[in-house]
């Protein structure tokens, strides 16, 4: 019996909150390296179109689906995919939508913590007077827990248990502490975002140093927006359109639905999902587009924002160039950079709480303290492997298999659900009932055949890759336990050779023809250029670990390099697998306890 | 930068602000429905639809 009587406090409340789950780090920084990467201003094109046809469907399909099942007063999605169907399995399928969200929450407060640690870096100068490589060296210690960066020992771990708390506290007063979060949060990001992007736009060539003769903001805007038209028949470029849409808006995690869920029947659902969805939009393309790249571009130069563009930037280099505007200028910026990734991270943290939440008080009549702390606890045992073995790959084994791939296949069932199963004529009803816009008619069509197809193309075309993942081709050491060390490939295809210039009984230093990309301005191209480049092992005496190659060698890939007692990362790897696994049966027996309990209190439908 | 790139910039932009502008700007004026609805801070108003 649910004992629920929470509810949102306003609908702007409701719209930021929503607004503030589909903004995330990624926005900031996943975003413009997907357009740098496919096709520059012409990946707008398969990104607003894969937007209309499969992000705004999606978002209707969640919050109409939330709705739905708030009628019966189920607020997670196991029982709300109950409510749609008479098939026994869609509660499990529902599963995904409590086990993503707790997986997903245990290593994002993790990057959180980051950014609380790096503003109060930022306030009391630790990058001052930093290289850039001592700004990523300190990145690198931060992550070690054994380093401590301020006297406090296992930092890491303090600043992610903090940050855990503070979470679950804010959810322990239910939705009016998440709304009063996002009612700050989302103006203050907007805010923030504003002024990044104004001293990103106006940065010109006035950041350009010795180092960097070259460097100038506008290269880096030019090369993010100059559409190349040619990659638009590229399908990869389509798939990253896709797989970008996706990401940003949050949807397949069932949050949206849990949101929803404190819907009535007669409001509506329509409007605030269009609203909540531009909003996530404008914070990617308006502001994601106007920091980091320009900025970057702007004091290192196109060439090493080509390079280097990536998810790393945020923490290894963001600290470095805020440094380039000196004084209190780079404390104010340090604090807006992680000020504004804090935000974008607490209310989508915030947000992954409430589906267990929601779950415990429907099903067993847990109180809102005691849901909250029980997801506390459970992020922070499921959390903590990845802060402990971030280095060792367990933290991307949670962001593959929960955050990447766990989304694609709920939000393809749900969609199958919606059109199919629960029927595109019931759906439609739920859609427009109460709608304060006039939803186009020809979305009926799109949410039957083009959202499922986009889908399900995105779904397959991840298999391959899933299976990699699982064999660990990423790596020439697939065993856990070994007393050899073998090389790694030194590009992708693994064809390449390197030779060994130093070597010490615990370091190797080899040198390999590798090749870069480099801006042409005059045809306005991107050039392939060779250059020798550099791979270093390190390894560990206090392990018998010894190395067993002498100078001028060639090391091939798969080739022994050096011998002792090795646990190799396949190890973490696996037990990351394993510790995803075991949460996935955990919440379906607690689901299948639920069931039991609903047939003895004689609340099973038909 | 190019003009190109100036005008794909503006134009994507400014799609993309005009309809997040439209669209909450619709939210905030729009009369709340009939009470009981989803929101508690509305409860007391008198004014609705």
């Amino acid at each position: 019996m649910s004992v629920k009587v929470d509810s949102w406090g306003s609908r702007v409340g409701l719209i930021l909150a929503m607004a503030g789950n589909a903004v995330g780090l990624g926005n900031f920084l996943r975003f413009p390296v997907q357009a740098v990467q496919n096709g520059g201003g012409a990946f707008i094109i398969p990104y607003l179109i894969c937007f209309l046809v499969m992000g705004i469907p999606l978002l209707f399909i969640e919050w109409s689906t939330g709705r739905y099942g708030g009628k019966f007063g189920n607020h997670s999605t196991p029982y709300i995919l109950d409510t749609m169907s008479k098939g026994r399995i869609w509660k499990y399928v529902g599963v995904f939508g409590i086990f993503t969200n707790i997986a997903v929450a245990a290593y994002y407060c993790y990057i959180e913590s980051w950014t609380i640690s790096y503003v109060y870096h930022s306030i009391v100068g630790t990058f001052n007077g930093l290289s850039q490589g001592a700004v990523a060296d300190f990145f690198n210690n931060y992550i070690d827990i054994g380093t401590s960066t301020t006297g406090i020992p296992y930092e890491a771990v303090i600043f992610y248990i903090a940050c855990i708390i503070l979470n679950t506290y804010i959810l322990s007063k239910g939705l009016g502490g998440i709304e009063k979060v996002a009612k700050i949060g989302m103006p203050l990001l907007i805010l923030f975002g504003v002024v990044l992007a104004v001293k990103g736009l106006t940065l010109g060539t006035s950041g350009a140093s010795d180092l960097f003769p070259n460097a100038n903001a506008w290269d880096g805007l030019n090369f993010l927006w100059t559409p190349q038209f040619d990659s638009l028949t590229n399908p990869k470029v389509w798939l990253a359109a896709a797989g970008q849409i996706f990401f940003t808006l949050s949807v397949g995690m069932g949050t949206i639905h849990c949101y929803a869920a404190y819907v009535k029947p007669k409001d509506d659902i329509a409007l605030n999902a269009v609203s909540a969805g531009f909003m996530n939009e404008f914070v990617e393309v308006v502001l994601g587009s106007l920091i980091v790249i320009p900025i970057a571009a702007g004091y290192l130069g196109l060439d090493w924002v080509i390079q280097n563009a990536g998810f790393g930037m945020a923490f290894q280099t963001m600290p470095y160039l805020f440094q380039q505007w000196g004084g209190v200028l780079a404390v104010f910026a340090g604090v807006l950079w992680f000020g504004l990734l804090f935000f974008a991270g607490i209310t989508s943290s915030l947000a992954m709480g409430t589906p267990w939440m929601g779950f415990m008080q429907d099903e067993f009549s847990w109180s809102k303290n005691k849901s909250a702390w029980s997801f506390g606890a459970l992020i922070l045992a499921m959390g903590l492997p990845t802060v402990i073995f971030y280095k060792q790959g367990l933290f991307d084994q949670y962001d593959y298999w929960a955050g990447t791939v766990s989304l694609v296949v709920f939000a393809f069932l749900e969609t199958i659900l919606f059109s199919y199963i629960f029927g595109i004529k019931k759906g439609w009803i739920e859609i427009t009932s109460g709608a304060d816009i006039k939803v186009p008619g020809f979305y009926k069509y799109i949410i039957l055949i083009i959202t499922p197809a986009l889908l399900g193309w995105v779904l397959v075309s991840s298999i391959p890759d899933w299976i990699d993942k699982v064999k660990d081709t990423d790596t020439n050491n697939k065993e856990w336990f070994a007393e050899n060390y073998y090389a790694e490939n030194f590009e992708a295809s693994g064809a390449k050779a390197g030779t060994v210039d130093e070597v010490k009984d615990d370091y190797i230093l080899l040198s390999f023809e590798n090749q870069k990309k480099v801006f042409d301005k005059a045809s306005g191209k991107v050039d392939i250029v060779p250059f020798i480049d550099h791979k270093i092992y390190k390894f560990d005496l206090s392990k018998n670990q010894k190395t067993i190659v002498n100078i001028g060698d060639t090391v091939a890939p798969k080739d022994k390099i050096a011998t002792g007692d090795f646990t190799n990362d396949t190890f973490y790897k696996f037990l990351g697998r394993m510790l995803l696994l075991s949460l996935f049966l955990f919440i379906s027996i607690i689901v299948a306890i639920a069931y039991r309990k609903r047939t003895k209190e004689e609340r099973i439908k038909l | 930068m190019n003009t190109t790139a100036i005008i794909t910039m503006v134009l994507a932009q400014g799609i993309v602000s005009l309809f997040t502008f439209y669209f909450f700007y619709k939210v905030l004026t729009i009369k709340p429905h009939q009470e009981p609805d989803s929101y508690s801070e509305n409860d007391k108003e008198s004014d609705r639809q």
